[in-house]
């Protein structure tokens, strides 16, 4: 078995693939810290839906 | 070494490596250190606002307040891309080294364009959404294809992309537009030509190759120096107009009457040398007044920070209604 000391092409695209991977983990934080801080406002009301889609409540 | 033979050499050596970009170089396509300058301009005008933004609100908005300024700069670099080729300070650049292809900078600046646009609307609300969209637009459209290339009064209008930020990120905490915001964007507005031209006439530039107009060599430096004092007496007034808004205060009056004096002494003296002695010391004035400009806005900047920091804080002379 043998290690070869990789390529540098090979490290700029794994520099890259784990750059753009840790940003889109951020990303997806980022939203869920908005969606929470969104929601814990005062101000927050569920928007009104759509007439007659209550789910049963006529 | 300078800056300029430090990218050259850095582009040689680049230009021999196959192509293959790394996370660094899709960075540096966003102007890092213009970033920076849209975050803190952005972020005095988020806190300077007089409604609080929740936090994690206030971190989104900046943070794609930032990434809209950086698109533009991705945007910036495809469309010039040609005349970053011939010009040494900006041969290192991904797009002229041959890391990044143009056709992936314009893919990477309309995506993030459209992703800090939407993301800012939903953080926080639709006006902040539309400056920053028409802040995108400006600077690509009106400064980079048509200004740029056109008139050598190119950095006088081209300057307003860069004085959005705190207009936007006011917005973003009000949502909406008012004198405090206006001033602001103006207050940049007309420091950037003197801060520029301080600069254009001690930096030898390559622009005459490119084919870029630039006041130094379209009109002389005899007429940049009494640009660079027209405009700085322009820019006082603007600066104390501030102090007399609700976003004013004690701290502001004092930076302001420090540094509106600094500058305009700087101003006068570049407007009193001619080239002969400019030469003679090395541009030791233009370069002296160049570094007071950036601490000016520095300086403007951070007094309206502590100013409604001390607001926030309820102490008497800077409470709101009390200046």
């Amino acid at each position: 078995m043998s290690f070869r000391k990789p390529h540098e092409i090979h490290t700029r695209r794994f520099s890259r693939n784990m750059g753009l991977g840790l940003v889109l983990a951020a990303f997806v934080a980022l939203v869920f810290g908005l969606t929470v801080a969104k929601v814990s406002q005062d101000e927050f009301a569920v928007p009104d839906t759509v007439k007659g889609a209550n789910y049963g409540q006529n | 070494m300078s800056d300029a033979s430090l990218n050259a050499s850095r582009a040689q050596t680049r230009d021999a490596q196959p192509k293959d970009a790394g996370f660094g170089d899709f960075f540096a396509l966003l102007k890092p250190r213009v970033m920076s300058l849209v975050v803190f301009t952005a972020l005095v005008g988020l806190l300077a606002a007089p409604v609080s933004v929740h936090p994690v609100v206030g971190f989104t908005a900046i943070l794609f307040i930032a990434i809209g300024g950086g698109a533009s700069g991705a945007l910036n670099m495809w469309w010039d891309a040609d005349i970053d080729r011939i010009m040494k300070r900006t041969k290192g650049r991904p797009i002229p080294a041959g890391r990044i292809t143009e056709g992936e900078a314009f893919g990477f600046g309309i995506a993030l364009s459209a992703i800090s646009v939407v993301m800012l609307g939903l953080a926080t609300n639709f006006v902040a959404a539309g400056l920053l969209a028409f802040t995108i637009f400006f600077y690509v459209v009106v400064y980079s294809m048509w200004l740029k290339r056109w008139t050598p009064q190119n950095i006088v209008i081209g300057g307003a992309a860069g004085a959005f930020p705190p207009m936007i990120g006011w917005a973003a905490a009000t949502g909406g537009v008012s004198i405090e915001s206006v001033l602001m964007f103006t207050l940049i507005f007309m420091w950037t030509p003197p801060h520029f031209w301080a600069l254009a006439l001690f930096m030898k530039s390559d622009y005459d190759e490119a084919g870029v107009p630039m006041l130094t060599s379209t009109h002389g430096r005899r007429v940049t120096r009494n640009h660079i004092l027209a405009y700085t007496i322009l820019l006082v007034p603007v600066s104390f107009a501030l102090a007399f808004t609700s976003i004013g205060g004690p701290t502001y009056i004092v930076a302001a009457v420090l540094l509106n004096a600094l500058f305009l002494r700087g101003a006068w003296t570049i407007w009193r040398r001619d080239e002969v002695a400019a030469e003679a010391d090395g541009y030791a004035t233009e370069k002296k007044v160049f570094k007071h400009s950036l601490y000016y806005l520095f300086g403007l900047f951070v007094a309206i920070l502590v100013d409604a920091t001390l607001r926030g804080m309820d102490i008497a002379p800077f409470a709101s209604g009390s200046f």
